[in-house]
């Protein structure tokens, strides 16, 4: 290491206050579930368990969960057929417009949500509504999957970089097609980068509520529902607890995706020892 | 390289101009009322209706806060197998603006609200056939100008109340009758709490109307050039004492606020006096309508005129106006039933004395929230500013 | 470890599978094609074609009393945004915010970065790339909240810093900025940290072996390396600033661009389009300067 001791040291305790700063809030969350009390000063005078049980029966907040997995799932498989493909078109080929694609592909997520949710909201009620397609799971779904689209194409374009090209023309060189090339070499490698994408591109449809509000109509999916109701006092020790269901819940696919990617899930990551696309790019 | 690279934006440019402005010229049209009350799905006979509603299961409105409680909701939703599913309107803009969307099978409208809503098509004419309880809503509430247009009806009287100023006895002695403390001139900057949307202009001339009488304001929504710039300018001397503004998706904040002391003096609905009354301990303010007068509200449940679920909004729109439930929500957000037969079941029995529920005299100095037009309705002619200007200029009040 | 199973068998010469496979094989500007229509189309019919029709709205107008938009072709819009000063303040006041919070964010997030990226062992690291990970995915819209509950006047930041006889922000533009930082600060810290990672410690150890001590180190190379991804970071909090409409609101009762155009999103869609263009400006020339800065790279 080329750093000194002391700047070791001092780089820990940033480090260590960062993390503190950012874990902070997240435990006033935590601990407010627990608050027996409606409104929401400190210190907390009571605690108590019972608002988890009136957060399951709330059938309004178990159909808004419903609600958010079925469109993350929509999201994301959307998001993973086109972000493979716009990424293998990017990673095989040269072409002109090759940083065109990156750069369009990131603007949904790189403009800000506002702008995205009023465009939709404009095309849904001005376009599609006077066809008769109103607001339903699907406008969620399309609203999220734009965004989601970059998430699976960094990963998967990462990832292809390490996956040889020369090793696809081997397997056609030994008589696969096109289609079992995919499947047998380029896919395998390509899988555990798609899932870890995949797994993030859920968590960030889950969470998603700014786009939403303009893409949901009355729907109410689990975001929509906090909003909705975190500004209702009688409501709010409900939200509460499902405030600090989805910090939990999305804990899971992101300490997933981070075991099958490494790194950070996000950007580029080192092939798994051993993997012959490894063997083979040490090659000169 | 670099011209193919132009000639591929190009070429992508068009093509999106292309189908965006096809796709343009596809959406959209003229609105207009609608006068028909036959809303797609509506049954014809109450029985109709009833079975309908079974096979819907749900209703989904925008409501002002507190309309739609649990504790009558829960009854409403037994009855008739209709889910009940709110949104808070913010204001009476965003009560429009998610009307539009569509989504939503009905509203509970203001003045300043209802007409846009009805002009827009959102809204449908109601039969009053099929609202048993109609009958017995006050005369003084049916066929008003802000819910009948053309002698057609647009929707069931809700209830009534006046906007109320608010304070901590603690800053501004109880007995205090004017709206002075939260104009300039006085000494609570930074804790002002003040309801955001333009409406509250009419508020602001409504002050003038009683300290500026050279004004000659009558009515404070419809102001000319001179009455409006008044207003305005009496606004922008407020907006540095502003400590927050609350809204009607936000009301909460302003019963923190004035229990934490931030806030001692502003705007307020009797729902958040309420709700102050309710916190423990109770917290030490006085609600009332000074002398200069007050704007207010008279409120309308309307159906979307593309309801997706008619048969159940029409079931609430029935059961919202039965004397209990009626009862219900006027003692529960602080205002005036719309059903005479209300003022029987109310836990306190002086509820509609307290509230003025019969006295008309009373509600002709509430000016209840409504729609300014060009027409300014008397003999300026169409001098007047209009929904538009109001908008616009709030924007700029809030810097 | 990856292997192509021996029992393959390749299709038959003359099938249709393999006439395809061998048409896009040769063909290459099909197969680019084939692969591009489905999320090309996507991209631009859905959300530049959405964009683009907003572009058309900002030049129409709205029927005074209805709200409805009129195709009315004009640049009224874009004159009341030049001509009202009240959204040149708005605008300067949001990206100003912005500014401070990608540098708050950038001198936040370049430590633990830098420890995650150098000085923590391979195990640590893993479980603080989890670490800065998770609260990412916790709802935006409850930390919001809880922001605004810790700011209040009976708030825990009160209640924390009242021994020391001082107050917290409050609910002023300074809290807001707090909040501001706090919610995009792992979007600051994972690219930095991608970024540190990536350069190659035989560049430092030769900037070392050169005579360099550790500060000039990192200021003539650590940090020039570093700075793409510092950039690429920077997107994300300048852009999520930039539009934010719910978190102004909440905490400090001030218009921003966010919150200008969520108002006007329905009683007068011509204009919030028109000032909707301004952080798509904003954003597209950030963007491209990023782009030019190597910020792609890193993202």
């Amino acid at each position: 290491m080329i750093e000194s001791r002391t700047t070791r040291v001092v780089l820990r305790l940033c480090a260590a206050g960062t993390l503190a700063f950012i874990y902070f809030p997240l435990v006033v969350i935590a601990v407010y579930a627990f608050n027996e009390n409606i409104s929401q000063t400190w210190p907390i005078e009571a605690y108590t368990t019972k608002w988890f049980g009136v957060a399951w029966r709330n059938e309004e907040v178990r159909s808004a969960l419903l609600l958010s997995v079925k469109a993350a799932l929509g999201a994301t498989v959307i998001a993973l057929v086109l972000g493979t493909l716009a990424s293998l078109a990017v990673s095989r080929s040269r072409f002109f417009g090759r940083e065109t694609i990156s750069f369009l592909v990131i603007l949904p997520i790189a403009l800000p949500g506002i702008v995205t949710g009023l465009a939709l909201q404009a095309t849904i009620l001005n376009v599609l509504a006077p066809i008769g397609i109103s607001f339903s799971i699907w406008t969620i779904v399309i609203g999220h999957a734009t965004f989601c689209i970059v998430v699976l194409y960094n990963n998967a374009v990462a990832r292809m970089r390490r996956v040889s090209a020369f090793l696809e023309e081997a397997s056609m060189d030994l008589g696969a097609d096109g289609w079992q090339t995919f499947r047998f070499v380029t896919f395998p490698q390509l899988r555990t980068a798609l899932l870890a994408g995949a797994l993030l591109a859920f968590a960030l449809s889950f969470d998603e509520v700014v786009v939403t509000i303009f893409t949901s109509g009355a729907q109410q999916t689990l975001p929509i529902w906090i909003f909705t109701n975190f500004a209702r006092p009688r409501e709010l020790p409900v939200v509460n607890v499902v405030a600090l269901f989805m910090i939990i819940v999305s804990i899971i696919p992101v300490w997933l995706a981070q075991r099958l990617a490494g790194g950070t899930g996000l950007a580029a990551d080192r092939p798994r020892e051993g993997s012959v696309a490894a063997s083979i790019e040490t090659q000169p | 390289m670099r011209g193919k690279r132009i000639s591929l934006w190009v070429a992508l440019g068009l093509l999106v101009g292309a189908l965006s402005v096809v796709a343009a010229g596809c959406g959209g049209g003229g609105s207009e009322s609608s006068s028909d009350w036959q809303v797609e799905g509506l049954g014809s006979t109450i029985d109709e209706i009833q079975a309908n509603a079974k096979n819907e299961g749900q209703v989904n409105m925008v409501i002002w806060a507190g309309y739609a409680d649990k504790s009558w909701a829960d009854a409403f939703t037994q009855q008739t197998g209709c889910k009940v599913s709110t949104k808070d309107g913010a204001s009476s803009d965003d009560m429009v603006d998610l009307m539009a969307t569509g989504a939503y099978d009905g509203v509970s409208a203001s003045g300043d609200a209802t007409l846009r809503l009805i002009a827009k098509g959102d809204v449908a004419p109601v039969n009053f056939d099929l609202i048993p309880n109609y009958a017995d809503v006050y005369e003084g509430l049916k066929g008003q100008s802000y819910n009948t247009v053309d002698g057609v009806g647009y929707g069931v009287p809700h209830g009534r109340g006046p906007n109320l100023m608010v304070w901590s006895n603690d800053a501004i002695p109880a007995d205090n009758d004017t709206w002075a403390p939260i104009w300039p001139g006085t000494d609570y900057k930074g804790k002002l709490s003040i309801y955001d949307n333009q409406i509250f202009i009419a508020d602001a001339a409504l002050y003038l109307k009683a300290t500026q009488p050279d004004l000659n304001i009558t009515n404070p929504y419809e102001l000319d050039d001179d009455q409006f710039n008044a207003a305005v300018d009496l606004l922008k001397q407020q907006r540095p004492n502003i400590g927050e503004y609350w809204d009607g998706a936000t009301y909460a904040k302003q019963v923190t606020s004035f229990k934490s002391g931030e806030a001692v003096v502003g705007t307020t609905w009797p729902y958040q006096v309420n709700l102050m009354a309710a916190e423990k301990p109770p917290l030490n303010v006085t609600a009332k309508v000074p002398k200069e007068g007050t704007t207010g509200w008279s409120d309308t449940w309307m159906i979307a005129s593309k309801a997706a679920h008619p048969n159940c909004m029409y079931l609430w729109m029935n059961y919202i106006i039965s004397p209990e439930a009626n009862a219900k929500v006027a003692e529960y957000f602080g205002e005036a039933p719309s059903n005479a037969k209300a003022c029987d079941v109310t836990s306190n029995p002086n509820h509609c004395e307290d509230y003025h529920a019969d006295d008309e005299a009373y509600w002709d100095n509430v000016y209840y929230w409504d729609t300014p037009q060009a027409d300014c309705g008397d003999d300026r002619g169409e001098v007047c500013k209009t929904y538009e200007d109001w908008r616009t200029a709030w924007t700029e009040i809030k810097g | 470890m990856t292997s192509v199973s021996s029992d393959v068998e390749p299709p038959p010469r003359g099938g249709p599978g393999r006439r395809l496979s061998t048409f896009f094989f040769s063909h290459s500007r099909a197969r680019l094609g084939g692969l591009l229509a489905l999320p090309l189309g996507w991209m631009l019919v859905i959300y530049l074609g959405s964009l683009f029709l907003l572009l058309l709205a900002s030049f129409w107008d709205t029927e005074p009393f209805t709200s409805d938009v009129v195709r009315n072709w004009n640049l009224d819009n874009y004159r009341r945004l030049f001509e009202e000063p009240v959204y040149r303040n708005v605008a300067f006041r949001t990206i100003s915010m912005a500014v401070y919070v990608t540098v708050a964010d950038a001198v936040l997030a370049f430590p633990l970065a830098y420890y995650m990226a150098r000085v923590a062992s391979p195990r640590s690291r893993n479980l603080l790339v989890v670490a800065v990970l998770t609260p990412l995915w916790a709802s935006y819209l409850v930390k919001a909240y809880v922001w605004r509950t810790m700011l209040g006047e009976e708030g825990i930041i009160n209640w924390l810093l009242a021994p020391f006889g001082l107050d917290g922000p409050g609910y002023t533009t300074a809290g807001l900025w707090l909040a501001f930082t706090y919610l995009w600060l792992p979007f600051m810290i994972l690219p930095i940290y991608a970024g540190l990672e990536r350069i190659p410690s035989s560049l430092l150890e030769a900037s070392a072996d050169l005579g360099g001590r550790s500060v000039r180190t990192f200021f003539k190379v650590t940090l020039p390396l570093a700075f793409p991804a510092v950039v690429a970071g920077s997107i994300f909090t300048f852009s999520l600033t930039l539009g934010d409409y719910i978190l102004p609101g909440l905490i400090a009762d001030e218009q921003f661009i966010g919150t200008v155009i969520y108002t006007d999103r329905g009683t007068n869609l011509p204009v919030a389009a028109a000032f909707a263009m301004v952080p798509i400006a904003v954003m597209v020339v950030y963007l491209w300067g990023a782009r030019r800065l190597g910020a792609f790279e890193s993202l």
